[in-house]
Parts: C-alpha cells; sequence; structure tokens
C-alpha cells in the first residue's frame, strides 16, 4: 500500500492531495518510486498528448507502465539531482498555462515544487499526491546541512553530528523540515530514536 | 469618521481630457510633501455637495513618486447619484478639498517576470502610475487597452507615443477586440494579468485565464463600483438603538454615516471588506452589489456590505 | 535630551545593564495580574515623554552597543540577513522611513540631507557619514534593509502584502526570540507562526492578520510581546541553541535576580508606501529580575502573572523547568496587595512593598 494518512499537524505542515487532471496547454509531471502509482491514475489520453512525465524509480518496476501511457516526452533519471538540469531546462522555457503534477515522496515533491516557485508558479497552483516512502527531508536548524530520508526522531545529523529532533515545522523554499538539537539544555541525554509516525 | 488618514488639498489645475473625462490635479494646503504610493492605489476624494457629503474613491494616475501632486481622473456618469457630476460641474481651480492617503486594494505583483495589464475605459487610470513605477525600473510590461472610439481613448495617443512597443490600443467602432487566448497563451511563467474596466470586461479575463489553466493567483481585477440609487428602505441598528432611513439616492453606509453610526471603510466601492455588516434579521430581499462576500454568503442573508448593497422588503435589523 | 550609550556586552561577560531611567521607561507588558494572548493593537503615535512609545524608532542607550552585537552575529552567520529579490523595493522604503524618522526625532544624533534622489546620512553614534543615491543600491555598501537595519535596534520583517495574506519575505532577525529567518523566510502569516500553541484555535491569528493587512500608510500600530531570557543574551536562535540552551539550567536561587531576564518585544507596523508592504520591527527590551523588582507593582504583578499561566504557554516560552525557581524568587515581593490597572510603575501612587 503507497498511501499513508499523516496525522493532523500545525498549519506550517504541507498538506498533499490527490491528482487530478487539469485544463492547460502543457502538462508537466514529476514523481518518484510509487509517485508512478498517481501518475498512472489521474493519465488521460488528452493530458499525456500535451505531457512531459519525468520519472526517478529508485528501483521500482513503474518505467514501462508509466511509457505505454504514451506521454508527448519521457525521460526516466537515475537521481532527482540528474533530472535537474532538465527540470530547470522546461520551466524556463515553460509559458502560463503549464500544469505542474508532484506524486512520491515528500522530499520529491518538496524539492520539485520549489523550482517550479522560483520559475512564478504559486505554490497553490501546483498539485501535489504523497505516495511510497513517509522519510523525511530535514535541515539542521544549526549548520544548515540538508539529511534526505530520515525515518527517526530523533536522528544524527550527517554533517555536523548533532542529534536533532524532527519538527513538523516546513519550509517550502528549502523543501525541508526542521530538525533542532535535542539535548542542548541537557547534554549527552538523548532519547531513544523511535519511527517518526510511531 | 472612519477610512484612511485625510489630507487637505488645494485643487491646482482641471484638465479636459474628452468629452466625457476630466483630470483633477492636487497639492497640499500646507506646501508639504504628499506621500508617496504604490501603482494602483486609490484616493478617497471628499465632496461637500450641499448639505450632503460625498466620498468617492478614484486611482491616483500620477508618477507615485512625484510628491508635489497627485492626479486622479474622473469620468461623468450623468445618471449616477452625483458625485461625477459635482467633480465635474462645482469643483473649481483653487478649491480646497480633503482626501485620504492612498490606499492600495490593487497592487503589483513585484515577483512577477512581467505585467500584462488589460483595461476597459476609464480603467486606464491605475494602470498609468503602474506603468510609471515600473518604468523606473526597467520591468517588463504589456498593456492592451480597449475604448469606445478614438475621441473617448483617454490618454491612449499619450501612452502609444511613450510606450509604441507595450502599448496597443483597440477601438469597438473599428470592431477592433483583443484576442484575449491568443495573448494569454503567449505569456511566460510567471507573467502576472491584471483587469481594470467594467464588469464584463472582468469577468472575461478572469473566466478565459482561469480555463487556460492560469493560477488565480497569478489575475488581478479592481472595479470600484459606484452605489446606485434604489428604493428607500428602512433599517434597525441594533447596537446603537436606531431605527433609520435610506434615502433613495443614498447608500446605506452615507445613511448611517448621517446619523452617527460609523463603519469602518477604505474604498467605498465593495472591494475593501471593511464595512461588512452582520445581519441580524430580516424579512425581505437583499440587493448584493460588492465584490467582497462569496456568494454563499450573499445567499446565507447574514452579511451585507453597506457601501453598495441595498435592500427591499419589511425589515432589517443590523448589527452596528 | 541626550543619551549616555553605555560599552555592555550581551555575551560571554555579560555587562549588559539598565541605568535607573533605562529600568523607569521599561515597557512593562502585564497591563493587569494575569496573562492571557490577545490581539492588543494599539495607533502608535507617540506616548508619553521619554517612554518606548514617544518615537516612530525608539533609541536608548543600548543602541551601540547592540549595534555592535548585530555585526558580531551578522559575521559568523549572514544568513540573519536575507532578501528575496522582489523586495528590494520595500527595504528602500524601510532604509527612507527609518532615515526621517531619526532625523526628525532625534536630529541632536542623525541628520538626513536630500537633494532630489542624492541623499547625505549621518549617524553620529556609530560615526557614519555616507553619501548615496536614493533607490541605486549600487551605491551603498550593503543592500538598502541590511544597511539601514544595521543601524537600528530590534530586529525587522518585511511582510509582502499579496493575495489577502502576508508573506515573510524578507529580514534582519539577530534578536529573535527562538525563531530562523532562514527557515521561515517566504512563508505566510499562518505559516511562520505555526508553532505557537492555543493560540490558533483562539482565533488570534485570524484575527490579528485582519488587522494587519487593513494597516495603512500614516497610520502604524503597535503591541507588546514577552518572553523570558536567562542572561542577557540578545542571540537567541534555533541556530545558536546548542550553544546557549545550557545557559537556561544555571540559575540558583542565589544568581536568579540577576540571571533571570523579562524580554519584552515592542512590536510596531508600518505600512511601507512605495512597495505597499509591511514592516514589522521587533525591538527587544531586557530587564533583569532584580531591577524589575524595585518596582513594587511590578514585583506583586510578574509574580502573579508567572504563578497563573497556563502550562503550555510556559513550555512554549521556554520556562517550564524554570518555573518553581522563578515564583520562589518573586513570591518574596508579592504581598497581596490590588495593583493598579496598566503597564506604567505608577511609583507616586503604588504603596512600597509591606513585607
Amino acid at each position: 500500500m503507497s498511501k499513508f494518512e499523516f496525522p493532523p499537524s500545525i498549519l506550517s505542515r504541507p498538506i498533499w492531495g490527490t491528482l487530478e487532471p487539469r485544463p492547460g496547454k502543457h502538462h508537466l509531471m514529476i514523481a518518484d518510486a510509487e509517485g508512478a502509482e498517481a501518475i498512472l491514475d489521474v493519465a488521460t489520453a488528452e493530458i499525456m498528448a500535451q505531457c512531459h512525465i519525468i520519472f526517478i524509480a529508485k528501483g521500482t518496476g513503474f518505467s514501462e507502465k508509466l511509457s505505454q501511457l504514451n506521454p508527448a516526452q519521457f525521460y526516466e533519471g537515475p537521481s532527482y539531482e540528474a533530472a535537474l538540469p532538465r527540470i530547470h531546462r522546461v520551466l524556463l522555457d515553460g509559458h502560463m498555462g503549464l500544469q505542474v503534477y508532484l506524486a512520491g515522496t515528500e522530499g520529491l515533491m518538496g524539492q520539485a515544487m520549489a523550482e517550479a516557485m522560483r520559475a512564478g508558479i504559486p505554490h497553490t497552483a501546483i498539485q501535489t499526491e504523497h505516495r511510497g516512502s513517509t522519510a523525511r527531508r530535514m535541515q539542521c536548524v544549526h549548520c544548515k546541512g540538508i539529511t534526505e530520508d530520515v525515518e527517526t526522531d530523533p536522528f544524527v545529523c550527517k554533517h555536523c553530528g548533532l542529534n536533532l529532533f524532527v519538527r513538523d515545522h516546513y519550509s517550502r523554499r528549502i523543501a525541508a523540515y526542521q530538525g533542532v538539537c535535542v539535548d542542548a539544555e541537557d547534554h549527552g541525554n538523548i532519547p531513544p530514536a523511535k519511527g517518526i509516525y510511531q | 469618521m472612519s477610512g484612511a488618514e485625510k489630507i487637505r488639498v488645494r485643487v491646482s489645475e482641471i484638465t479636459l481630457i474628452n468629452a466625457l473625462v476630466t483630470r483633477f490635479r492636487f497639492e497640499r494646503c500646507d506646501g508639504a510633501d504628499l506621500p508617496t504610493f504604490s501603482g494602483g492605489a486609490h484616493t478617497v476624494v471628499e465632496m461637500q455637495d450641499g448639505g450632503v457629503t460625498r466620498l468617492n474613491p478614484y486611482s491616483l494616475m500620477s508618477d507615485p513618486y512625484d510628491q508635489r501632486s497627485y492626479t486622479i481622473s474622473v469620468r461623468r456618469d450623468d445618471t449616477g447619484r452625483g458625485g461625477s457630476l459635482f467633480m465635474h460641474q462645482q469643483v473649481k481651480v483653487g478649491d480646497e478639498m480633503t482626501i485620504s492617503y492612498p490606499v492600495n486594494l490593487f497592487s503589483l505583483d513585484l515577483r512577477a517576470r512581467k505585467h500584462l495589464f488589460l483595461a476597459g475605459g476609464i480603467g486606464i487610470t491605475p494602470f498609468m502610475a503602474q506603468i510609471q513605477q515600473l518604468e523606473r525600473f526597467g520591468t517588463q510590461w504589456e498593456l492592451h487597452y480597449a475604448c469606445r472610439n478614438k475621441g473617448l481613448g483617454s490618454y491612449a495617443d499619450e501612452l502609444t507615443s511613450r510606450h509604441p512597443n507595450q502599448t496597443h490600443v483597440y477601438f469597438d467602432d473599428q470592431s477592433q477586440a483583443i484576442n484575449l487566448p491568443h495573448l494569454l497563451e503567449g505569456q511566460p511563467l510567471g507573467t502576472h494579468v491584471y483587469v481594470c474596466g467594467p464588469k464584463g470586461m472582468i469577468n472575461w479575463v478572469r473566466d478565459t485565464a482561469q480555463g487556460l489553466g492560469w493560477p488565480q493567483d497569478n489575475i488581478h481585477y479592481e472595479e470600484f463600483l459606484a452605489p446606485q440609487p434604489g428604493k428607500p428602505f428602512e433599517v434597525k441598528l441594533a447596537v446603537s438603538n436606531k431605527t433609520i432611513q435610506v434615502g433613495e439616492h443614498e447608500s446605506l453606509l452615507e445613511a448611517m454615516e448621517r446619523e452617527g453610526v460609523d463603519a469602518p471603510y477604505l474604498c467605498r466601492g465593495g472591494a475593501c471588506g471593511q464595512c461588512e455588516t452582520a445581519v441580524i434579521g430580516y424579512d425581505g430581499k437583499f440587493i448584493h452589489r460588492d465584490h467582497w462576500l462569496e456568494p454563499q454568503e450573499h445567499e446565507s442573508g447574514k452579511k451585507i456590505m453597506p457601501c453598495v448593497s441595498r435592500f427591499e422588503g419589511k425589515t432589517l435589523v443590523l448589527d452596528r | 535630551m541626550t543619551i549616555q550609550f553605555n560599552d555592555e556586552s550581551f555575551r560571554d561577560d555579560y555587562s549588559f545593564h539598565n541605568s535607573e531611567r533605562a529600568l523607569k521607561r521599561f515597557p512593562f507588558p502585564f497591563h493587569e495580574d494575569s496573562y492571557m494572548y490577545s490581539v492588543n493593537m494599539e495607533q502608535h503615535r507617540g506616548g508619553p515623554a521619554d517612554s518606548v512609545y514617544e518615537m516612530r524608532f525608539d533609541v536608548d542607550e543600548h543602541y551601540v552597543s547592540e549595534m555592535k552585537d548585530r555585526a558580531i552575529v551578522l559575521d559568523q552567520d549572514p544568513l540573519r540577513c536575507q532578501s528575496l529579490p522582489h523586495m528590494t523595493l520595500a527595504g528602500w522604503d524601510l532604509l527612507e522611513l527609518i532615515m526621517v524618522s531619526k532625523s526628525e526625532d532625534y536630529p541632536d544624533l542623525f541628520e538626513l540631507h536630500r537633494e532630489g534622489d542624492q541623499w547625505r546620512w549621518i549617524n553620529k553614534p556609530l560615526g557614519i557619514d555616507d553619501s548615496f543615491t536614493f533607490l541605486d543600491e549600487t551605491t551603498l555598501p550593503y543592500g538598502p534593509m541590511e544597511y539601514i537595519t544595521r543601524q537600528a535596534q530590534g530586529d525587522f520583517a518585511v511582510l509582502d502584502q499579496r493575495d489577502d495574506m502576508l508573506w515573510m519575505d524578507a529580514g534582519m532577525v539577530t534578536t529573535q526570540a527562538d525563531w530562523s529567518l532562514d527557515f521561515d523566510i517566504g512563508m505566510n502569516f499562518f505559516e511562520w507562526h505555526a508553532p505557537v500553541p492555543k493560540a490558533h484555535e483562539m482565533g488570534i491569528f485570524v484575527r490579528a492578520l485582519k488587522f494587519l493587512l487593513n494597516i495603512q500608510q500614516g497610520a502604524p500600530a503597535r503591541r507588546l510581546n514577552w518572553t523570558m531570557t536567562v542572561n542577557p543574551l540578545l542571540d537567541t536562535s534555533p541556530e545558536n541553541y546548542h550553544k546557549w540552551g545550557i545557559q537556561k539550567t544555571t540559575l540558583t536561587p542565589e544568581n536568579i535576580g540577576r540571571k533571570q531576564h523579562l524580554r519584552v518585544e515592542l512590536q510596531t507596523f508600518f505600512r511601507l508606501p512605495r512597495s505597499n508592504a509591511l514592516v514589522f520591527p521587533i525591538r527587544c527590551y531586557l530587564c533583569a529580575f532584580e531591577d524589575l523588582m524595585t518596582v513594587p507593582k511590578w514585583g506583586r504583578r510578574l509574580h502573579r502573572v508567572i504563578r497563573d499561566l497556563p502550562e503550555e504557554l510556559a513550555t512554549y516560552k521556554g520556562f517550564i523547568d524554570n518555573r518553581p525557581l522563578m515564583l520562589d524568587y518573586l513570591s518574596q515581593f508579592d504581598d497581596g496587595l490590588p495593583t493598579s490597572p496598566g503597564i506604567w510603575p505608577d511609583l507616586q501612587s503604588e504603596p512600597p512593598l509591606q513585607k
């Protein structure tokens, strides 16, 4: 099951939606891993005729199914970082009316959303659907380094080594949740790590 | 009285622009500088018309950074309640008047990669100030301006000669029309569209843009409604414990102010939301005309915008 | 009115101190013996002579030292000052507002000479005399917002107004109550306040936003907010929390009067004319408990407020662990007598401590 119900939280925490077909002359879909399922669910022949799919498989086997949708352009990249120059290029050339659909992990959706926003699309107009891993992309508020795929709270910042607790406070600009030193007032007292949603 | 801060000004110049439109220039009575403003801002002009105080919003059209004077353009409305007629017929050079500080309900989105302006008739005025603001910083813009005919195309010649590449004028009597879908489709990501003109034009632009997949946040519009005359009606004001009569040619807001009941306002044209008033009870029907309340709120019978909306029926009790 | 600027520090040896005069004008934030969130806005158009409300931007004895502390913070972490690209015009608006206000309100300290767009700015306390072209960033050593807020006490959040919402798109934040500009920049009003408990459910932020969106040119507003800080530390940033957090555990019954500070924010709000943005200066005033206790009314009241504060708020404000220690100390200054309404010290009319 690739769908997960996130518990209610504070107002800065993003609420992911469900993709739906929208009118527009061009469509850009970016997904990773199980995010492919959301694209398969929303795809129509009409949209695919003007659609550019950018997919990062992360070891899943969805590529063939996606290419069978016959999108105008299909690209499979080995990682988000590898796909990024292409995403930049597509957004640079985009025109008003371009519809952006993001699906998959929070890290993928968050980063692609930040790129689309920088290109001039308001975040309220960008569609999202969470599928797959619930791991978080975390920013260490102290050293500013990003740790990807964090599944436990607390966790160790992979840049500065501090033990950080996982907040729900989220920055769209950085595409990450905030991690804050867990033992600042009692050095060395680190609670045992548990799953973020446990 | 409520509303923005006030400034005493003297009318320093009156210029006939065409058969319907006159331009007024204001300078401060105390000789000091006027506040700068942002393109799209309006001022509320107070008119002492016999025993009646009229307060009408007009877009500021002068260079926002010119602190010596403000200019506004007033289109004469022969069937209106008299505000524009007062400006055209009564106001003389040298007269002292009171205007409000600039208030902006139609601000530029400064993140925009490009600003696309669509004007209908007198709706050109806020764009005059916005264009001057953008020109100073070399930001990209483009204007599409629809007017009835050449004679009524206020400032069309001036704009065309100053900005020949950005200005596109369309005359109804020559059957020229904006090719809106084509125009909207060709815009780069990050473009914002602004429309000011009659209601029909605003709706046309909003609907077309949304149909083409434009995000709502990139579509901006402004229409100040003048209050329309209507049948007189009676209102009970629960908080101040008064029953007042709203005359045929005054708005509910004006009637409340006449009776010393203060309601906050910024635009008096159904746009800013300040005068929103809760309805306690009613028996009759509302004539809602504002842009502020959502359609469900109009239907709910729980809220009214006294600046432009009216009521027909037996009883109306408001929370004022 | 001449101001004697203190030579003091807000770190290491913490030589910060309030003079008798600074104590008398301290903006005590509690107008009654209890505290709950409220929008508590009022117009910002002057106030009693020599109060922190009198001028548009209050300059006090801590000015020069606070500006030195800001420079240290920015040297260590330039991300404390950021402005998204579309906010440059708002930065000029802010520069103009502060330069005009300070040169008019403190003519002996600041001078502004303008010939069209050619401006000359003289800041005597900081020894600055710069000429530049207004609206031309290349003629200033920093962007306009950074330039002027390196010369103005307090944090500054510059908010863009779009779609009936405020967006924190620029700021200078080096004396914050535990929030990160680098993280929060670009957020809307509800998002950057998201971590505040209770107030959302109470509708506080919806009402506050409505009020702020309608602040107009020429009609600024203000309110007070407060928290607690151990040691007169200005830079209580999340960025450095792993370094300063431990100081919260150093309180003892012997040192609490000296070390524990009430931290008050004078928040003001001005509409910026050229950009239609809103600037939100957050000016921080610190006062040691032992200094506050010299004002009998404040001693009585602070004890009652801290004693009755809901647990959630004491946790959010970060002093839940220290509350018992604070109450032991503060209770010595509460004799149970009634207090006069309002925030002012009322030294002439309030009786001295009866125990």
